[in-house]
């Protein structure tokens, strides 16, 4: 077709992106090699979950530029991935996912380096996340999205106008599927709601009460939740019900069936009793590829800036037709999370003891088996066992003494609260202010308070 | 292999055996096998598609593998068909992969009834005047075309065929069929045996909402010469008259029923969807008509005939605060009556079938049976050809579009998308392909552009300068990103019409990577 062809280049289609100027495009968008040689050699993404959404992401950013990714997953691989987490085959089955995958895409992609985690995400340092230029998430559960969003905002820091500071943004693209529906969104804290400024968009799960599985059955759902709530501790007392033994499965689905034939209620399948028991959410590989794809593109955007941004919320809905909306979400001005962090105002006598005490009593806050760390340094830690006997001994030590005796500065906390009456981790930001000390009186910074 | 039940558990929770039954016995042709193509099939071939065939006459380079998963540094100089079935077959032992070595442009000229023997003809990164050919081709043979396009941070997915019915549309939200505006005898009578001022407490907090309202209705009714509340006064008396039969704050049955009691009011007979379905010409069937339409017929016969105005009963109830006892007995008065409904609907269509010259048993009950639960949910898809489209575009559409804030993107895409093929049939590249070009090639994809406005009637209409520029910036560029993103529309919409489950879409998607702002034209 034309005259003169190009340099065979492995960059072909991207370098038309990358290389030259537009008009729709980021303020900080500079075309030239010198961005794609950038962003290969120095951009450093991490993709949370090696699932569904991670398997694709991997994929998608190495095709899409960037050489140096990280993926962390505690999962190993399960038949039942098989029909959308591409990366695994079957003779992978038991395998660690993060693994497995990072191997398939280094075999495909040559120049491509892919460090595999095969953990729980609080397992790692906090200073691990920092060292990635953006997080990309690939996860299931609100849980672990809440507890990333909350280690990406730690490392957040505002200037004395409550302005974010930029060098602080931690960007995050996140993305999740139901069947035939999904989002994909934005999320640069301090900038875009971060994720606990829009939790209100996951609802609560539904739980069907107790009274209702014990008395007055009437969906095969409430056999096998009977079967599975109640039944299972009246007869296995000690044993912890677990839902990945088939032996613990088959009981409570034959429990759940006896009960449905004495009420007459029909519908009880094996099939359904592990969808209701594990809570099993439908996955198809077409909905991973659209959301996954659209999360990568943005990631691409983030390090870049060559096309203008998703701002900031992508919903997507395949059952009847195609419907995909944009909805620009606010932040939550009090966001405990994303906002300044939040303001405690303690005597410089406090030890740092009676601090850890302070915050469990904390109405904001109600954090139980808190570590402390500042600037970086672990004053306290609960866990494990050495370096909590490492750190023991600043428990006595007064927290104005140990912070370097500053009269105000960011404080990260990493415990358990609970919420729903359910235990999590989580990680959060606090501003201590030293009552007492130079220039406190005045303080009107202290906004997220 | 592992058993696949477990294996597709994930997905046969969406689309149930029947669905993957019909998905392991298609056939799908794939035409181009960059990243668009090969992500499409990637999708298709991991949830157990039946066989594949990748045509594409063209040689892996160095560049295909910066944007295809599915080649590596061995294929390189390689037919890309015969590399990307490879990696393709790797994913799923259980699909028959094959390939052709040949350019679909070739094979569309020479060969078109090479298209007859698939169930589906997925063609991507065709240029227009391909399009034009193959979907002719497809339409006379009756096989189910979907084409699909990335370009840079654009492109379009667009489904092509007669005409696609869909029994198990699955919509989301949809009323559940109550019959609370007009209960049949049964339902009236199990309600009159039960009664509401019972003494017993937690009797009285455990009578279902449904009996509730059917004997307040009654009771209404018999008060108001036989009609039900219609006015918004009478609604809030009706559920005035609720709330005085709650004993205490913790009913929830009685909260259910206020909440339901709109189901009371609705309107009854059938919507106005299904009855421009009945109406259809089609439904007058003959020994050519289709099992779903000889269904259909069945249907119209049954509204005016049995079924009072209204569809055959869907059958199932939803969960709801009730004892055990009761829900059960309730249960069972619908399932009785949904099963009365199969029975005169099925013998309507034995007689339809008989009438036609067909063998009246030549649709299984099975098939009776879920179109009688679904009734109220019958979906018809209908595509206009795409020469028709290109053509005469819908006018007003297409303007009111250009001039729409929300639209202006999506169909500016749609225009430029035309436009760069116009371009390439008349300067040998596609605008922006080749750097040196590039100054020149702007101007030339500006007035091309106006010139197919011209072409469509919408004189005078321009187009963003911005996105223009934009367009030739991304020369042709096939991304991998933008690929896995429109092949996993085309992806699942090739699902949705195998498995005739859900709703495909109508006109065409254009995918808009800039902002997401991705918009169907109808066009």
């Amino acid at each position: 077709m034309a005259d003169t062809s190009p340099q065979p280049s492995r960059s072909r289609d991207l370098d038309k992106l990358l290389l030259r100027p537009g008009n729709l495009v980021g303020p900080r968008f500079e075309p030239g090699p010198e961005t794609r040689d950038d962003l290969q050699a120095y951009a450093r993404v991490l993709v949370v979950g090696a699932g569904g959404l991670g398997c694709e992401l991997l994929k998608d950013l190495a095709l899409t530029g960037f050489r140096n990714l990280d993926v962390i997953d505690m999962d190993r691989i399960e038949v039942t991935n098989l029909n959308r987490q591409f990366l695994f085959r079957l003779e992978d089955v038991g395998k660690p996912k993060a693994e497995v995958a990072a191997k398939r895409v280094m075999e495909r992609i040559s120049g491509v380096n892919i460090v595999p985690h095969f953990c729980r995400i609080e397992d790692k340092d906090i200073s691990f996340y920092n060292d990635f230029n953006i997080i990309a998430l690939g996860l299931d559960s609100i849980e672990a999205r809440s507890y990333i969003n909350g280690v990406a905002c730690s490392f957040l820091e505002y200037d004395s106008y409550n302005n974010p500071r930029e060098e602080t943004i931690k960007p995050m693209v996140d993305g999740g599927t139901e069947g035939f529906k999904g989002h994909a969104r934005v999320i640069l804290p301090g900038i875009t709601p971060c994720f606990e400024c829009t939790i209100w968009l996951f609802p609560p799960q539904v739980k069907f009460p107790l009274c209702t599985l014990a008395e007055t059955p009437r969906t095969a759902a409430h056999c096998i939740e009977y079967a599975h709530l109640i039944k299972w501790n009246e007869v296995h007392g000690g044993t912890a019900f677990d839902p990945d033994d088939p032996e613990h499965m088959k009981w409570v689905y034959n429990e759940a069936l006896k009960r449905a034939e004495l009420f007459g209620i029909p519908g009880v399948t094996y099939s359904l009793t592990q969808g209701v028991v594990k809570n099993i959410i439908p996955a198809i590989a077409s909905t991973n590829a659209i959301i996954s794809a659209a999360c990568a593109l943005e990631t691409l955007k983030i390090a870049t800036e060559c096309s203008k941004t998703l701002s900031n919320y992508l919903s997507y809905n395949g059952t009847q037709g195609v419907h995909t909306k944009v909805t620009e979400f606010e932040r939550d001005k009090d966001c405990l999370v994303c906002g300044p962090g939040v303001l405690i105002e303690v005597e410089p006598s406090v030890t740092l003891q009676k601090f850890i005490y302070l915050l469990e009593e904390h109405p904001k806050l109600w954090l139980s088996r808190a570590s402390v760390s500042h600037q970086g340094k672990n004053l306290y830690l609960q866990a494990p066992t050495v370096l909590e006997e490492m750190t023991r001994s600043n428990l006595s030590q007064t927290l104005f003494n140990l912070m370097g005796k500053v009269t105000r500065d960011i404080v990260h906390v990493n415990g358990t609260a609970t919420k729903n009456d359910q235990k999590i981790s989580c990680m959060r930001k606090l501003l201590v202010v030293f009552k007492g000390t130079d220039g406190v009186a005045d303080m009107d910074t202290a906004g997220g308070a | 292999m592992a058993e696949p039940k477990v294996k597709y558990d994930r997905q046969l929770r969406i689309w149930g055996e029947q669905g993957q039954a019909a998905l392991e016995k298609s056939s799908i042709c794939l035409l181009n096998s960059g990243p668009t193509g090969s992500e499409t099939l990637k999708n298709l071939v991991l949830g157990g598609i039946g066989s594949i065939t990748v045509v594409d006459g063209s040689k892996v380079e160095e560049g295909d593998l910066g944007n295809n998963f599915m080649v590596d540094e061995s294929s390189i100089g390689q037919s890309k068909a015969k590399c990307v079935c490879s990696f393709l077959q790797e994913l799923n032992d259980a699909v028959k992969a094959k390939f052709i070595e040949e350019y679909p442009e070739e094979l569309i000229e020479t060969n078109p009834s090479f298209f007859s023997q698939f169930t589906l003809v997925v063609a991507t990164q065709l240029v227009e005047d391909s399009m034009i050919k193959l979907d002719r081709i497809c339409r006379e043979a009756n096989v189910i075309l979907i084409f699909a396009r990335s370009y840079g941070l654009a492109g379009f997915v667009r489904i092509s065929f007669k005409e696609h019915t869909v029994i198990e549309s699955k919509p989301e939200h949809f009323l559940d069929d109550l019959r609370l505006n007009n209960p049949w005898p049964e339902l009236k009578s199990l309600a009159e045996g039960i009664e509401l001022n019972v003494q017993d407490p937690v009797a009285h907090k455990h009578i279902p909402y449904v009996i509730i309202l059917v004997k307040v209705a009654d009771e209404w009714a018999k008060s108001h010469g036989g009609a039900l509340p219609s006015t918004r006064e009478e609604k809030r008396e009706f559920k005035e008259l609720i709330k005085a039969r709650m004993r205490g704050q913790d009913e929830d049955n009685y909260k259910e029923a206020i909440e339901a009691s709109f189901k009371v009011f609705s309107p009854q007979g059938i919507s106005s969807d299904l009855q421009q379905i009945v109406n259809d010409s089609s439904a007058e069937v003959d020994s050519n008509s289709s099992d779903f339409w000889v269904l259909v017929a069945a249907l119209k016969e049954f509204i005016a005939n049995e079924g009072g105005g209204e569809t055959p009963l869907e059958g199932s109830i939803p969960d709801m605060t009730s004892s055990t006892e009761q829900y059960v007995n309730l249960q069972n008065i619908y399932q009785k009556k949904a099963e009365a409904d199969i029975v005169a609907i099925e013998r309507r269509v034995r007689s339809i079938l008989k009438k036609i010259g067909r063998d009246s048993n030549s649709i299984p009950r099975t098939t009776i049976k879920s179109f009688c639960k679904n009734s109220r949910k019958l979906k018809i898809c209908r595509f206009r050809l795409i020469e028709d489209e290109f053509n005469s575009p819908n006018l007003p559409e297409l303007q009111k579009y250009l001039t729409d804030e929300d639209f202006s993107t999506a169909v500016g895409i749609y225009i430029l998308l035309r436009a760069v093929d116009r371009f390439a049939a008349n300067y040998n590249s596609f605008p922006g392909q080749y750097e040196s070009a590039m100054e020149e090639d702007i101007p030339r994809l500006k007035s091309t552009a106006s010139g197919l406005l011209n072409d469509l009637g919408c004189n005078g209409a321009t187009l963003a300068e911005d996105l223009i520029n934009e367009m030739c910036r991304f020369g042709a560029a096939e991304l991998h990103a933008v690929a896995a993103l429109v092949g996993g529309i085309a992806s699942q919409e090739i699902i949705k019409l195998i498995t005739r489950q859900f709703v495909p879409m109508s006109g065409t998607f254009i995918f808009n990577g800039i902002d997401h702002k991705s918009q169907l034209l109808s066009l």
